[in-house]
């Protein structure tokens, strides 16, 4: 399950970055949101896979019994996904108004701010 | 005295952003609001200033959860500064940002996001969780996008479109770090990690995480090859926001550097020389970029990279003085960024364009602004009763020390390049006979604004002005004080005394 797991983000990584480097900016869009879920990903694979062994403490229990789940990195991946969902909603808005303001979805030519004359 | 106040200057930003919100159907208010709100997170951060300096390094354990395993929010000196600093310009942004020259900008909720801005730096800056910093990090840059799109220019949004792809990518490797940290540790608490990543046996792995972290921040703070989205962007929005962001979100990325390299990292040469040549070669591309650029704004932001270059530079070296140096100039910079970003808007409101050929006589027309101006370029400079000068002594001395020629070379080649570069800007502004250039239609002109305007726009400059004054004839308390920032940054064991307290 972990070298899977290990694929799949190195896989997320890898075609988050490709996309990214295209022109378009739907493709900019869409490696954002696969760059991002790569990293939560990470973070869940990162903090090991406990199957079925909830963080919670026995009734008739003091204190946890064997290997359990680590509870951290779900909630470092549950912020995380907040946050990118508003980054990548705010994004796509960001990039239909340029869109629709510079009349291109090419990036090479968006580049009037970087013109030196 | 109770350790929730020491969160006050953060909260009062995150209050202001919600008073303003609340009164969005009454944009009239928001200017005096804004303005009256950041004299008193000015008033909160002095004395969270003056309290940490007296008292040492304090913690605040959210929700009462020791560290680690609660989020800890840790003031030290260097904290508190930045935080003073932050609310010292935040003010004078804010009052700069009164003019009516934003238009309707306001009504679209100027001021609020403003204010988020604040409120994400201050918490950045006393954070003492990595995860937490990367929270603070994300409401930072979701408050710059909004500010830096708002408007909705054609150059604007061309800015917005590469300045918030390169910062999402930012977010995503800072975040991708800390979920390595995470693995090797099962930590997050900035004080916890310096403990437990010294005794970690791969070391590689390590280093691995410190090279993540380093292009991470390194974005943010626009080093040598990342800093392509800096100069692109920054000129598009009104000075204000400009100056905002000049001032402070590159330097927060080399807080960040700072917090985690000194702190966190154990010392590792391979990541001092890594430092040591990114910053050279940052030094190097921002002043020669800067050396072409005909937009003053743009030019201002070539300089900021040049700059970037001398904190970095403070971090590869790795000694006492060097990070005393590092730690002043950041002082510096951050006050004199934000008042040349500003002064770039008052030379555009006069002449009408950012063209720096088209540009003249300033200091035949209006000799008194003349010499307001002349305050933050020159300290930017380092000429040398000014600023800029003092903090250059430390790291050259630490790398006469270091036997680093290299560094050396580099940072007298960037003030020399910085000081060619203002020469020329003044020559072309100021001395040279103005050229016939069409008035534009419809432009407010200086000259036509009512006095409300102008004094909004040349107060704050004034006042900014005196602050860096103060940085260069009052050198000597601020020397001391980052003496003492950097034995603490030097000497970690002391924050994390404070912090995990036995």
């Amino acid at each position: 399950m972990e070298i899977l797991l290990a694929i799949i983000v190195g896989l997320l990584y890898a075609t988050g970055i490709y996309m990214m480097l295209r022109r378009s900016l739907v493709k900019l869009i869409i490696g954002l949101i696969l760059l991002g879920n790569g990293a939560n990903l990470l973070i869940f694979l990162i903090g090991g896979l406990v199957k079925g062994n909830p963080p919670i403490i026995a009734e008739d229990a003091h204190k946890m019994e064997g290997l359990y789940a680590d509870p951290v990195p779900q909630a470092l991946i549950l912020t995380a996904i907040v946050i990118s969902f508003g980054l990548q909603a705010f994004a796509i808005v960001l990039l239909k108004r340029a869109w629709a303001v510079v009349q291109t979805d090419d990036l090479d030519l968006m580049n009037t701010t970087d013109q030196t004359v | 005295m109770n350790q929730t106040l020491l969160i006050l200057p953060l909260l009062w930003q995150m209050g202001m952003a919600l008073i303003l919100i609340f009164c969005w159907q009454r944009p009239q208010y928001h200017r005096i609001l804004s303005i009256l709100g950041n004299l008193l997170g000015v008033v909160l951060s002095t004395l969270l200033f003056v309290w940490v300096s007296g008292s040492g390094i304090q913690v605040m354990n959210t929700g009462g959860w020791a560290a680690p395993f609660g989020i800890s929010f840790v003031v030290d000196r260097f904290s508190a500064v930045l935080v003073l600093l932050t609310s010292i310009a935040g003010l004078a942004v804010s009052v700069a940002s009164t003019t009516t020259l934003l238009g309707n900008r306001i009504h679209f909720g100027y001021f609020p996001v403003f204010h988020f801005l604040l409120a994400g730096l201050t918490g950045a800056f006393i954070a003492g969780d990595l995860f937490n910093l990367y929270v603070w990090f994300e409401i930072m840059i979701i408050a710059s996008f909004v500010l830096l799109s708002l408007g909705g220019l054609k150059a604007q949004l061309e800015g917005a479109v590469k300045y918030s792809t390169l910062n999402m990518l930012a977010s995503v490797i800072f975040l991708t770090a800390v979920a390595v940290i995470y693995g090797l540790t099962g930590s997050l608490n900035m004080a916890d990690l310096s403990v437990k990543l010294a005794a970690v046996d791969n070391k590689f792995l390590v280093r691995i995480a410190g090279i993540i972290f380093l292009v991470g921040f390194g974005i943010k703070a626009a080093v040598f090859p990342l800093f392509s989205w800096l100069p692109a962007s920054y000129h598009t929005p009104p000075a204000p926001v400009s100056a905002i962001f000049g001032g402070l979100l590159t330097k927060v990325g080399v807080y960040a550097m700072a917090r985690v390299f000194l702190l966190i990292f154990p010392d590792d040469p391979f990541l001092n020389n890594l430092f040591i040549s990114v910053a050279i070669l940052t030094i190097v591309a921002g002043g020669l970029g800067a050396m072409m650029q005909q937009n003053i704004q743009r030019l201002f932001s070539y300089l900021i990279v040049c700059h970037i270059g001398f904190m970095v530079v403070g971090l590869g070296l790795r000694t006492e003085a060097a990070i005393a140096g590092m730690v002043f100039y950041m002082f510096h910079d951050i006050i004199v960024k934000t008042n040349l970003f500003l002064a770039g808007g008052l030379i555009y409101q006069i002449e009408g364009h950012w063209e720096r050929r088209d540009c003249g006589g300033l200091y035949d027309r209006y000799p008194w602004l003349s010499f307001i101006l002349a305050i933050p370029l020159f300290s930017i400079v380092g000429v040398p009763p000014l600023s800029g000068f003092w903090p250059k002594i430390s790291l050259i001395l630490a790398a006469f020390d270091l036997k680093q020629y290299w560094v050396l070379g580099a940072i007298l080649l960037g003030s020399f390049l910085t000081l060619y570069i203002i020469g020329v800007l003044w020559i072309d502004v100021f001395w040279k006979h103005p050229k016939k250039v069409e008035d534009r239609e419809g432009f407010l002109y200086y000259k036509n604004m009512s006095r409300k305007d102008k004094l909004s726009m040349v107060v704050p400059i004034v006042f900014l002005g005196a602050v860096s004054l103060y940085i260069g004839f009052g050198a000597e308390p601020i020397q001391r004080l980052s003496q003492q920032i950097a034995e603490e940054l030097m000497h970690p064991e002391n924050y994390i005394r404070a912090v995990l307290r036995p």
